[in-house]
């Protein structure tokens, strides 16, 4: 690991947090213009320095521990969904190669053969943070919402799995820097999977616990949901964990069926490297940003589910889905081999 | 093939996950540290709607959350087969494919099995 | 009623036989966002079906009926506010007339439409609230601040007639205080208008939505049976498919005149309920359209109240400048004028249903006795049955589409 690296995993932390940040900022100012409302505009122009003032109300807060509480699980609950969801940015190809100052590297913090594999091991561990939170409360809401996302999240997780599979077949490769190069060469993955797309983007809703699927913080049933006890920055951690996984989530998304940075014909434009590179990262995160508005036109237009049609969408639904995607692909790709001889 | 990663590939997860908790760390105890802090009986009771709480949440509950964890712990391993095969899918040719349609035909008979069970069935 | 069907769900228990040791209790209550207002119930739940549900009230009971017995009946308006306050109008308008009824007044074919036009309009605040409240507890909560922006068009046409916006006081015995302002006109004209547009984004946006229509029908549903049997009305019964709305059984204010229907669904669960609310605002339209109508009709642009000085308090500024007015509004405040004795019932089609005054009177300036009928407190007793084996997240839609109003159920 070079300096440039480190200083690559400070960048990236930093724009994680900032368009996190912004998320919750973004996600206001959509919801106001879907109902026609203006949104916040107090903080700075346009409200654009809400977030800094949330984030100052946060920390200014009391941390409030009820006395019923497990004190220690009921901080790490907080803390571990908020560090994974800051760890799996790590394996994301935000862009091509650059040069700088004679020494060239990787927009990827790094590129380990299982980074599918790496990204779905750091959410799961997420669940933990939720489930932890909730237990560690001991307060009934809290406990129900977190039992309920936990067997939403683990759920979901088995559609998303079985949708990469699919992928995985054609791509040959778990490592995501690997797929983007394949789809570079070979075109995006929308194009072979719109059903495990399909499906990984439902599984995605679900993993983020976002509208239809935030049964396990949904206020009007369960007051809170698996934060109801929470204060000052431990719900801001909570909060701002489903901001970075929606971000992350994004990021995936398009990594996976959109071609990450990967912008079609540009290379043939014979650019300077460098721009190259840097026109692909903006692509990315143009392709990532879609998606977080995609997240939240969906979380204003759209009810949410009920526990149990809930789970019978994930376990009579999308596994069998899934399952019949892999088949699918199989069959179809060995036809082609046939056919082409 | 490339060659298969190498702890090497591993340090900036390291150096990340570092971050990560000290930014946690940090936001934790400066957040306890500039809020104001007053104790009371009553205020630290658990939320329970604005009355007397009723019981504890430190109970038993519902086995069907559970039969669901059991569940995904079970179809989660057997996807997890399914990804060496599907990284070599092209190499191992239409034998391969097949010799996984006969495991995918098992882990449907499974899932079959469950739901018929009811296992999903809520009410 | 003697004796209850032999089909009566509260005979089956489904918490017998059951370990208890794995059943929750949960407080639905009386601080929950889904409450909507004051009230608690303790739900005995496995995992999350709901077995059994303990209803609390009384949390805002304020004894109206006591009070009213140590008021003049025109201080009474203030009171019935507070019933159901997102239809505040009907309620008031429902109390003058039972007064007039009780003092044989008959009203000019002007204020009475007038009086109609006010009711529907707070008909469609009433229904507006509850449709986007279930909308907004089904987690869609774009229709809910959406839609409401109308509500508050309408509070802004009670703000020109009376002045105040939720608990109105609108209105008096025997008429209106005021003619109402040409901006008044103007804004009931824009809503009559405008508002159609806006229900039909609101049915598009939850009508046909898959997981609207999976979350709601068969969610809570009641048969027009067991509706009867607890005597509900309004837009639960009709939801249950009973075709009982109080303007066309027992018209008042006119309200034989016009030509309306009456929406009912089939199977009177939460889906229903929804559509019958989304129809009777358009009905509702189609009211205030012909009210509208007729006034213009009428010819008539200045009556606003009946004239029988020994009930109706006159104008301030006559009160100011005139002997005789002067007279009677102190008769009138110091109750010196002569209160027929006697009882009376009268009922209107409130926001929720069958909202009656049932008035004794013993010729003093306070009733002997007043019995309000507040339909929330009636819906509120079915609420267990209708919940039962169903889903927590049913329950609360259940709750938001029957539409308790705290202040209504308790008084």
């Amino acid at each position: 690991m070079t300096l440039a690296t480190a200083l690559f995993l400070l960048v990236l932390f930093v724009v994680t947090l900032t368009v996190a940040a912004y998320s919750t900022y973004a996600e206001r100012k959509v919801a106001a213009f879907l109902q026609d409302r203006i949104g916040p505009d107090r903080a700075g122009p346009f409200g654009i320095l809400q977030p800094l003032a949330d984030g100052t109300k946060m920390f200014m807060k009391e941390d409030f521990i009820p006395a019923a509480a497990n004190r220690r699980l009921f901080t790490l609950g907080p803390a571990i969904a908020m560090i994974t969801a800051l760890m799996t940015g790590v394996v994301i190809p935000w862009g091509g190669e650059l040069t700088l100052f004679g020494e060239t590297f990787r927009l990827q913090g790094t590129d380990p053969e299982i980074g599918i594999l790496f990204v779905f091991a750091i959410v799961s561990i997420g669940v933990y943070g939720i489930m932890l939170g909730g237990w560690a409360s001991n307060n009934k809401y809290a406990l129900l919402g977190s039992v309920r996302a936990a067997s939403q999240m683990v759920s979901y997780e088995l559609g998303m799995g079985l949708s990469i599979v699919a992928l995985v077949m054609l791509n040959g490769t778990l490592s995501l820097g690997g797929i983007v190069e394949h789809q570079a060469a070979h075109g995006w993955n929308i194009i072979y999977q719109p059903l495990g797309f399909i499906i990984f983007l439902v599984c995605a809703f679900a993993e983020t616990n976002r509208s239809p699927f935030d049964m396990p913080e949904c206020e009007t049933e369960l007051v809170g949901g698996y934060h109801t006890e929470f204060s000052s920055m431990k719900l801001g951690f909570f909060l701002f964990a489903e901001y970075t996984n929606m971000f992350i989530s994004s990021a995936v998304i398009s990594t996976l069926y959109f071609g990450g940075y990967h912008v079609p014909g540009l290379d043939r434009l014979g650019l300077d490297p460098n721009l190259t590179t840097l026109i692909g990262t903006a692509a990315m995160f143009a392709k990532t940003f879609f998606f977080i508005f995609f997240f939240m036109w969906v979380r204003w237009s759209t009810p949410r589910f009920r526990f149990d049609q809930l789970m019978n969408l994930g376990w009579k639904g999308l596994i069998p889905l899934g399952i019949a995607n892999v088949l699918i692909t199989g069959t179809v790709y060995h036809l082609a081999e046939l056919w082409k001889g | 093939m490339e060659p298969i990663s190498t702890p090497h590939d591993y340090l900036p997860v390291l150096v990340q996950a570092a971050i990560a908790v000290g930014f946690v760390g940090f936001a934790l105890s400066a957040a306890a540290f500039l809020g104001p802090r007053l104790h009371g009986r009553k205020k630290e009771e658990s939320f329970e709607c604005g009355i007397e709480q009723q019981g504890d949440a430190r109970r038993p509950f519902s086995v069907k959350y559970l039969l669901i964890a059991i569940l995904f712990v079970l179809f989660d391993v057997e996807v997890i087969f399914l990804y060496p095969w599907a990284v070599n899918f092209k190499a191992l040719g239409a034998v391969g494919f097949v010799e996984m349609v006969v495991f995918v035909g098992f882990v449907l008979a499974g899932l079959y099995y469950v739901l018929r069970k009811g296992v999903m069935r809520i009410e | 009623m003697s004796q209850l069907p032999a089909t009566d769900p509260r005979s089956t228990d489904l918490v017998h036989g059951r370990d208890l040791s794995e059943l929750t209790t949960l407080n639905l209550g009386p601080t929950h966002p889904a409450t909507h207002g004051i009230f608690q119930n303790v739900l005995t739940m496995d995992g999350e079906i709901v077995l059994d549900a303990k209803q609390t009230i009384g949390y805002i009971h304020r004894a109206f009926e006591k009070i009213a017995e140590r008021r003049p009946f025109y201080q009474i308006t203030t009171l019935t506010d507070r019933m159901n306050y997102c239809s505040a109008p009907i309620n008031n308008m429902g109390w003058h007339m039972t007064v007039e009824k009780l003092l044989g007044l008959e009203l000019p074919k002007r204020v009475q439409y007038m009086r109609v036009i006010a009711m529907e309009l707070s008909r469609i605040t009433d229904h507006i609230i509850c449709n986007t409240i279930i909308g907004q507890d089904v987690g869609a909560t774009t229709p809910f601040l959406y839609v409401y922006q109308w509500r508050e068009k309408i509070y802004e046409i009670y703000e020109e007639i009376c002045g105040a916006r939720l608990t109105t006081n609108m209105g008096r015995i025997g008429g209106w205080e005021r003619n109402w302002s040409d901006t008044a006109w103007a804004k009931v004209k824009a809503v009559v208008k405008e508002l159609p547009a806006a229900l039909k984004e609101f049915d598009d946006l939850v009508l046909r939505n898959r997981i609207f229509m999976d979350r709601t029908i068969g969610c809570g549903p009641i048969s027009a049976e067991r509706a009867l049997a607890y005597s509900f009305t309004g837009p639960n019964l009709r939801a249950a498919g009973v075709d009982y709305d109080v303007r066309v059984a027992d018209p008042y204010s006119s309200y034989e005149e016009f030509d309306f229907q009456i929406p009912v669904g089939t199977q009177g669960d939460t889906y229903d309920r929804f559509c019958v609310r989304q129809e009777e605002m358009r009905q509702s339209i189609s009211i205030i359209r012909q009210a509208l109508e007729k006034m213009d009709k009428l010819g008539d642009r200045t009556t606003y109240r009946a004239d029988a000085p020994e009930w109706v308090l006159p104008p301030k500024e006559g009160v100011y400048n005139n002997m005789e007015e002067l007279i009677w509004h102190f008769k009138i405040v110091m109750g010196e004028t002569e209160v027929p004795v006697g009882e009376v019932y009268h009922c209107v089609e409130g926001g929720n249903g069958e909202l009656g005054f049932y008035l004794v009177s013993d010729g003093g300036r306070t009733p002997f006795r007043l019995h309000l009928r507040r339909p929330c407190f009636i819906y509120y007793q079915a609420f267990p049955e209708m919940i039962k084996g169903g889903m927590l997240s049913d329950a609360i839609i259940t709750m938001s589409s029957m539409n308790v109003i705290a202040g209504e159920l308790d008084a």
